[in-house]
C-alpha cells in the first residue's frame, strides 16, 4: 500500500469481524446454551452463523467451509461427544480447514477433556464458564487469516 | 494468491469461500480478483427474495433450491441479515431453513451481515454475486430484508425480483408505504393457509391496476413455503421472467441498467473515502469559521469538492 493507510483500508480492517459457526452436533435438542452464546458473541461484535439442532459432521464440515468461518463452537449434552467430535475434526480437516479454532461446550466429563484436546479442541467451556470468559477467549485465540494471503 | 484464484477456477468449492471473503473484505487481493473474474460473468440467473423479516424468505429459497434441482440446476444462495446497530455483530439463522438441501455439491449457502463495510451492503453483493456467477452457478439467490433503502436498491441489481408477501401484516396502505412493490418481478403471497391470504391478494391486484410499469402485469403466485406447495409455480414464473426479457430484447438493457447503478455505488463509496480523507486534513481555521459564521457549510462543501484528489483508490493500492 503506498504511503500511509486510507481510512478506507483502515476502516476495511476495523470492520472485519470473526466470524463463528455454533453448532449442535447429534441428537440431543438442547439448544438454550447455544443460542445464548450466540447472542453473547453476537453482542461482543462477532458474526454467527447459527445452523440448529441435529448436525451431523458432515453437515458442520461443509457448513464451516462455505461460510469460511474463523471458529466453530461446537456445543453438546447427549454424550456422545466421544464418538462425534474425532468425526468432526476429521470431516474438517478433509475440508481443509486446518486453521479453524475449535471450541466445544456443554455436558463433559473432566476426564474426556485431555482426549478431546488432543484431537485439536481448543478449549472445552462447561456450564456456568462466564460468557465473557469464552467471547475473551475466541478474540485471543481466533485465526487472523486475509492478512496472510 | 494466484493459487487460490488457480483452484477457484478449477472449481474448488473451499476456494470459492475463500475468495468470496476477499470480495466482502475489499481486501486488496480481492478487488483484483473481481477485476479479473469479470469476464467469466454473466451467465448466471441473479434471483432477488425480498420482504418483510418472518414472511417466510429463508424457507421459500430452500423450496427453489429443491425444485431448481429436480431440473438440475445449481444453486448458490447469498443470505443477508441484519446487523446489530449497536455492536456491530449479527446472528444469521438462514441455514437452518435450508438443512436438507446443503450437503447437496450443487448447492452453495452463505450468510452475509448487512454490517457497514465501509461503504453500503449492495455493492458488496454484487461482487460476490459476480464471484458465485464466474464459479458456474446456474442461479444466484440474493434474499434480503425489504425494508428500507438500501434493500429496495439491492432488489433492482437482480435479474428477476421476487417480493414475498404474508396475510397479517396490515392493511394495503401499508404495502403502498413499502416502496418495494414498483420493483417486483413477481409477488409470492406466502403462508397461504391463513386467514386472510386471499386479501392480500386481493389488495395486490388492485395495486397493479393502479400502478404504471414492470410490476403492473407481475404474476402473483400464493404458497405454502413449509409444505412446498406453489413452489414449482414460482420457479417456473422466475424462469419465465427472464426468458420473456430475452425474448422482447429487454434483458441486455436491464443488465446495462444493473451494472451500471453497480458502477455508480462503487464510484460513490470512493468518493465518500476521499472525502473523508480530506475532511481529516481539514485546517482548523476552516471549522473554527464555520462557527463564527464567517463561513457557510454550503461553500465550505464547495473547498471540500476541489480538493478531491479523484482517484479510485483499488487503482493506487
Amino acid at each position: 500500500m503506498a504511503k500511509q493507510a486510507t481510512p478506507a483500508t483502515r476502516r476495511a480492517a476495523r470492520s472485519r469481524p470473526i466470524r463463528v459457526l455454533i453448532a449442535k452436533p447429534g441428537l440431543d435438542g438442547h439448544d438454550r446454551g447455544a443460542k445464548v452464546l450466540a447472542r453473547a458473541l453476537r453482542d461482543a461484535g462477532m458474526e454467527v452463523i447459527y445452523t440448529g439442532l441435529f448436525q451431523t459432521p458432515e453437515m458442520i464440515a461443509r457448513a464451516a467451509a462455505d461460510e469460511d468461518v474463523d471458529v466453530v463452537g461446537l456445543s453438546i449434552l447427549s454424550g456422545a461427544h466421544n464418538q462425534l467430535f474425532p468425526e468432526i475434526m476429521g470431516q474438517l480437516r478433509r475440508a481443509g480447514l486446518d486453521d479453524v479454532l475449535v471450541i466445544a461446550g456443554g455436558i463433559i466429563p473432566k476426564d474426556d477433556v485431555p482426549h478431546l484436546k488432543a484431537l485439536g479442541i481448543a478449549a472445552i467451556f462447561g456450564p456456568g464458564t462466564p460468557l465473557q470468559e469464552i467471547v475473551r477467549f475466541i478474540r485471543e485465540h481466533a485465526p487472523t487469516r486475509e492478512s496472510e494471503e | 494468491m494466484t493459487d487460490l484464484l488457480e483452484r477457484f477456477r478449477a472449481g474448488e468449492r473451499r476456494a470459492l469461500a475463500r475468495l468470496l471473503s476477499h470480495v466482502e473484505n475489499r481486501t486488496p487481493f480481492g478487488i483484483q480478483a473481481e477485476r479479473e473474474l469479470y469476464p467469466l460473468t454473466g451467465r448466471a440467473h441473479l434471483i432477488g427474495i425480498t420482504g418483510p423479516p418472518g414472511a417466510g424468505k429463508s424457507t421459500l429459497v430452500a423450496g427453489l433450491i429443491r425444485e431448481a434441482r429436480r431440473q438440475s440446476l445449481t444453486v448458490a444462495v447469498l443470505a443477508v441479515d441484519p446487523t446489530s446497530p449497536v455492536s456491530g455483530g449479527a446472528v444469521m439463522g438462514d441455514r437452518i431453513r435450508m438443512l436438507d438441501v446443503q450437503s447437496d455439491e450443487g448447492v452453495f449457502i452463505r450468510s452475509v451481515t448487512g454490517r457497514g463495510r465501509g461503504g453500503g451492503l449492495a455493492p458488496a453483493l454484487c461482487a460476490m454475486a459476480h464471484v458465485l456467477d464466474a464459479f458456474g452457478f446456474d442461479l444466484v439467490l440474493l434474499e434480503t430484508v425489504g425494508a428500507g433503502q438500501d434493500d429496495v436498491d439491492v432488489a433492482r441489481l437482480a435479474d428477476t425480483t421476487v417480493l414475498v408477501l404474508v396475510p397479517g401484516l396490515g392493511d394495503g396502505v401499508q404495502s403502498l408505504k413499502a416502496g418495494t412493490l414498483e420493483v417486483a418481478d413477481i409477488f409470492v403471497v406466502n403462508k397461504a393457509d391463513l386467514p386472510g391470504a386471499n386479501q392480500v391478494v386481493r389488495d395486490l391486484q388492485v395495486m397493479q391496476r393502479l400502478m404504471v410499469g414492470a410490476a403492473e402485469q407481475a404474476p402473483i403466485l400464493s404458497t405454502v413455503a413449509t409444505t412446498g406447495e406453489g413452489i414449482d409455480q414460482v420457479l417456473r414464473a422466475i424462469l419465465e421472467h427472464r426468458r420473456q426479457l430475452e425474448s422482447h430484447g429487454q434483458l441486455t438493457e436491464r443488465t446495462q441498467r444493473r451494472l451500471l447503478a453497480e458502477a455508480r455505488y462503487l464510484a460513490l463509496e470512493a468518493l465518500a473515502d476521499q472525502l473523508d480523507e480530506v475532511l481529516e486534513t481539514l485546517p482548523a481555521e476552516d471549522r473554527a469559521s464555520l462557527e463564527t459564521r464567517q463561513l457557510d457549510p454550503r461553500t465550505l462543501a464547495m473547498r471540500l469538492i476541489e480538493r478531491l484528489r479523484l482517484s479510485f483508490p483499488a487503482s493506487r493500492s
